[in-house]
């Protein structure tokens, strides 16, 4: 119990003395696991869109290798992709290894299937016949796209969360792929991992309140867009 | 001159043709209601027709053109589509009647103006900021029906618009949609299983069988001269008897059931098998005591069925063959009728409805 009191007063401290490390290693995990994010959300949500309206013959068959993929172990993921970029790899050339880049490749591997498979369920889940409604209005495909997707948003937003927090919580990959190099690759989970086996319990605890708020103050964004009433 | 011109259209669904027309021209400023039962392919034809369904075979003409070489998009920026649920998007009664103009990039002031107007001819501009979620279901079909016609389509395709609606709700809304419809000069294909609203909007009528188009005609064609037997007892025929012709002469037949024989007035040769068509309207029921009916047509039978219809008494006799007719309630208590009471079942040779077998 002591413990765990002396964690959140150390991560109180540690916060609002601006410790210098502790601030890089929050902002790099933020960039990390916002761009993985985003760039999961650009591969999400066209894929599950297409998967949710497309029309085409083996469209069950990627539903759910989509779906599988929502439960794909990070630390699977890390071996994959330290088996692509590492030196002798299909990709070594690239000199990704040990580098925020293979950190944020690994978790857009992690997030993509959750923005795609979440964005099929929401957009899934409305009336079908209003796809043709809108078609029956003289809207484009794109437009039907995009009209769909502003009344599919709630749901929507839920996919943006679940990708954030798939990749905001998970350290195998990173660990693997990012090597966890400190003022280079340490994010907040490596870091506590660290720490953990280093035996500071207060430090490792101060940095999981961190994550945890970090997590929670972008949910509340997210959420505060969601739950927003519409206009008019 | 036809806006639209189907011919030979065929749509096939897991193997199976769902809906065959082998002709079917609308023309300008017309309003064609499509009547059938449950699956007879009346709502596949509407969709076929907005182009959101392809067809296997035929092709659908506008303005004679064919509309593959119009192009998908440009046809439907010429057409309204009105499904049966409003089908109305997350925001604002003036959002949803606006999105078509904002599809087509209408500039907005003139899309200020062309909602505001069509929010007042349909009576709702009260409620112009409301959220679409928050109307009831007569308002949010107005608010469907002001999202096709502020489009200003050449036109407008309804599949069951009123159906879901509570009938004084209903009503209100057919009788403002018939005057939109005469004042917008919109041509108009209307699909509905309620007889009355066909009658109501339909300058003609399709009914649509199996999925094939049984009959179209002018509505008192349909609902006096049925095409075939289906038709008749779809429309509301409800004493459908086969018969052979056995005598014909001067406009007048007889037709021989093998119970009884019925007069109607007609031309059919002699030999040819038939089905008589009678609605129960058309029926008069008189007691044995009463006077004698000027009817041709007067056959003897006993009751076997009363069944309360609305403000109507449907009542059954079987004269040989079961004659079905719809008396109001307040003759039926006044003639004390009953299961088992023997009447007089009478009908003009005018009202009989032959329908080749």
């Amino acid at each position: 119990m002591e413990m765990i009191w002396q964690g959140i007063t150390e991560a109180i401290r540690l916060l609002f003395s601006g410790d210098p490390e502790v601030m890089e290693i929050t902002l790099l995990s933020l960039r990390i696991s916002g761009l993985a994010t985003m760039i999961s959300l650009l591969i999400g949500m066209p894929s599950g869109t297409l998967l949710a309206l497309g029309k085409f013959p083996t469209r069950k068959f990627w539903m759910s290798l989509v779906n599988t993929g929502m439960a794909l172990p990070p630390v699977v993921v890390g071996l994959v992709v330290s088996i692509f970029l590492w030196r002798s790899g299909p990709l070594g050339s690239l000199r990704l290894m040990y580098t925020p880049t293979a950190i944020i490749i690994a978790q857009t591997i992690i997030a993509a299937p959750v923005v795609t498979g979440l964005t099929a369920a929401a957009l899934q889940q409305l009336d079908p016949r209003l796809e043709q409604q809108l078609l029956g209005l003289g809207a484009t495909r794109w437009q039907v796209i995009w009209a769909l997707w502003r009344e599919a948003r709630l749901p929507l937003l839920a996919a943006l969360m679940a990708g954030f927090g798939s990749v905001i919580s998970e350290v195998g990959a990173s660990m693997m792929v990012g090597g966890n190099l400190r003022h280079y690759t340490r994010v907040l989970t490596t870091a506590i991992v660290l720490e953990n086996s280093k035996g500071e319990f207060a430090i490792a605890l101060a940095l999981s309140f961190i994550l945890l708020l970090l997590a929670y103050l972008v949910n509340l964004l997210l959420t505060w867009v969601q739950q927003r009433k519409p206009q008019g | 001159m036809n806006i639209l011109e189907v011919k030979g259209l065929e749509v096939i669904r897991n193997a199976m043709k769902v809906l065959t027309v082998e002709h079917l021209a609308v023309a300008e400023k017309e309003t064609l209601a499509l009547i059938g039962p449950n699956g007879a392919g009346k709502s596949t034809l509407l969709l076929v027709l907005s182009r959101l369904l392809k067809q296997q075979a035929g092709t659908i003409l506008y303005r004679g053109q064919d509309v593959s070489t119009l192009g998908d998009l440009a046809y439907r920026r010429k057409i309204g589509l009105v499904l049966q649920d409003p089908l109305l998007l997350d925001g604002s009664v003036f959002d949803n009647v606006a999105s078509g103009l904002c599809f087509r990039r209408v500039p907005k002031a003139e899309i200020h103006q062309r909602v505001d107007d069509w929010l007042e001819k349909l009576g709702i501009r009260h409620l112009r900021n409301r959220a679409s979620r928050a109307l009831s279901g007569g308002e949010a079909q107005r608010v469907s029906l002001a999202r096709a016609f502020v489009l200003d389509p050449d036109l407008l395709l309804l599949d069951e618009p009123f159906t879901a609606l509570d009938t004084p709700t209903r009503l209100r809304l057919l009788e403002d949609f018939r005057l939109l419809v005469r004042q917008s000069g919109v041509t108009v294909i209307f699909v509905t299983h309620d007889q009355n609203e066909a009658l109501l909007l339909g300058d003609r009528i399709g009914v649509m069988m199996a999925g094939r188009l049984a009959q179209v005609d002018q509505p008192e064609i349909v609902f006096n001269a049925p095409a075939s037997a289906e038709v008749a007892e779809f429309v509301g025929v409800e004493t459908i008897i086969p018969a052979r012709v056995i005598h014909q002469a001067e406009g007048m037949v007889i037709a021989d059931t093998g119970t009884f024989q019925v007069e109607v007035v007609g031309d059919c040769r002699v030999g040819q098998d038939v089905y008589i068509c009678i609605r129960p309207e058309d029926v008069t029921l008189l007691l044995d005591s009463d006077g004698s009916s000027s009817a041709r047509n007067r056959l003897e039978g006993v009751i076997i069925r009363t069944t309360p219809q609305g403000p109507l008494e449907r009542v059954v006799v079987d004269c040989g063959c079961p004659i079905v007719a719809l008396i109001t309630r307040a003759s039926a208590t006044q003639m004390k009728l009953q299961t088992g009471t023997r009447v007089r079942a009478s009908f003009k040779a005018s009202s009989v409805h032959l329908v080749g077998r």
